[in-house]
């Protein structure tokens, strides 16, 4: 096998891209999903389906108002632009804020669930012993938690690595800065250079294969606690 | 009386359903750059108004039309966006020798929203290091290709090289000037005017000699060799009136 050294910066800034996001995904993931977990207000409706969103809209479709959005004239764009770091289209950090929009109903959901089976019998059950909110998040619900936090990290990361419509429309196509793989296979078959682009796939496909092997796996092994997709 | 009309009726409706199309003329489905997709569907409608037949548009990347060609994608006419795809074509066999010709050339623009940025001239290119400068991805799109050699042309590759954003074809390009992330863009001169002329921000049309020319192709597939419908298509796209609709559009002339 044979890879170009465009090829092996594609891969290398995927795998990087994929890392940061899903360490994005959880920190914000986390509180979010458990609020949604627990809450009963009336929020709750709007900011679950504004989370799922990413699932329904086609992901150029997103790109496209991402880069409007993004742009001098858009909200975003004039925002990063008041903090002193300009637009963000066409760099890794832009990258990264659309790759965790997009990729963020993917680890709220397990998440959530995972919170809501738990159930409100064992935070009573701490608070009564004394503990407090912190206490009964980082020491009762992340340890029960536990498997949803690894479904949702495992699944935040495949998205991110097979994700395309998106950096199609917002990347710019700079190597080691926005080219990933996927848009790097997309140009091999575009430019007709099949057998690069069937290299390329074939280690996607062998990189998804064993995760979702790792999460299907671990799903039986958790099968009668909290593990579960939707 | 009236089950007579009745009768008469529904056989004129049999006679049209069964025979109707043949009348009619032919059909064809055509696979259109997408660049050029604006142009195709005003042609077609003036052909099929003249001569009866019936023509499918279908837009697209021509990477992708060349892919789906070659895996036996029912399409009789291809209007490629270069003229390498067609050459390959016919060299494996799947397009007809004889039937390929340029049935445009590309003309480039660098273009801006801001209606003051550019002067009619390359001058803009320099005067900011700051400016983002799209162009199509010279490795997909002959505009990006074209757009390189310009670059180069001007002797501005190393000022410009670190402010270069790629779309993957010239859509992109044109997005990302519109959305404002880009404040320059190498595009297309067609993209760019509104009814023959300029539309809105500023444009300067780069001198053709800036870069070898953008040659967009036409080629009947081998399934169309006895489709009429395709074959006067092809030959419609060669009228004079056609070529000066082309013209109009923001092309330059094609070869014959």
């Amino acid at each position: 096998m044979y890879l170009s050294t465009g090829d092996i910066t594609a891969l290398s800034l995927t795998v990087k891209l994929a890392f940061t996001v899903t360490v994005v995904l959880i920190l914000v993931g986390s509180p979010l999903s458990w609020w949604l977990a627990r809450t009963s207000s009336r929020l709750k409706a709007p900011l679950s389906a504004l989370v799922a969103l990413p699932l329904v809209l086609p992901p150029t479709v997103m790109g496209f108002y991402l880069l409007i959005a993004m742009g001098p004239d858009g909200p975003i764009g004039r925002l990063t632009s008041l903090m002193g770091i300009g637009t963000l289209a066409f760099s890794y950090p832009g990258l990264v804020f659309a790759s965790v929009l997009y990729s963020l109903p993917f680890v709220v959901q397990p998440l959530q669930n995972a919170f809501e089976s738990i159930g409100s019998r064992p935070f009573e059950v701490a608070a009564t012993l004394g503990a407090n909110r912190f206490q009964r998040f980082f020491f009762v619900a992340v340890p029960m938690a536990k498997p949803g936090f690894f479904t949702a990290a495992i699944l935040g990361f495949a998205h991110t690595i097979g994700e395309f419509g998106v950096v199609l429309m917002i990347g710019g196509n700079i190597p080691g800065q926005t080219r990933v793989v996927s848009v790097q296979i997309y140009d091999h078959v575009e430019a007709l250079a099949y057998d690069q682009a069937h290299q390329l796939a074939f280690l996607l496909i062998l990189f998804s294969f064993t995760v979702l092997i790792l999460v299907y796996g671990l799903q039986r092994k958790f099968s009668r606690s909290l593990l579960s997709f939707n | 009386m009236e089950i007579q009309i009745r009768n008469l009726l529904s056989s004129v409706v049999f006679v049209s359903l069964v025979y109707g199309p043949c009348a009619l003329g032919a059909t064809a489905t055509i696979a259109v750059a997408s660049n050029f997709g604006e142009v195709a569907q005003h042609l077609a409608d003036e052909f099929e108004s003249i001569t009866g037949h019936e023509l499918t548009l279908v837009m697209g990347a021509s990477g992708r039309f060349y892919a789906q060609i070659s895996n036996g994608a029912p399409f009789d006419v291809f209007l490629s966006a270069d003229f390498e795809k067609p050459e390959n074509l016919i060299s494996s066999g799947l397009a007809l020798s004889d039937s390929v010709f340029t049935y445009a050339t590309g003309r480039l623009a660098l273009w801006s929203r801001d209606e003051a940025l550019i002067k009619n001239n390359a001058s803009v290119l320099s005067s900011n290091s700051s400016y983002k400068v799209a162009y199509a991805n010279p490795r997909l799109a002959p505009y990006g290709r074209a757009a390189v050699e310009v670059i180069h042309a001007l002797a501005l590759f190393e000022v410009l090289e670190q402010n270069l954003v790629q779309g993957e074809n010239i859509a992109q390009a044109y997005q990302f000037v519109f959305t404002g992330n880009a404040e320059l863009g190498f595009v297309a001169l067609s993209q760019v005017l509104r009814n023959g002329e300029p539309g809105f921000g500023s444009s300067w049309v780069i001198p053709a000699d800036l870069h070898s020319p953008i040659r967009q192709d036409a080629v009947l597939l081998g399934r169309a060799k006895n489709n009429a419908a395709a074959k006067e298509f092809l030959n419609f796209l060669k009228l004079s009136s056609s070529q000066a609709v082309i013209q109009s559009y923001g092309y330059g002339p094609g070869d014959r």
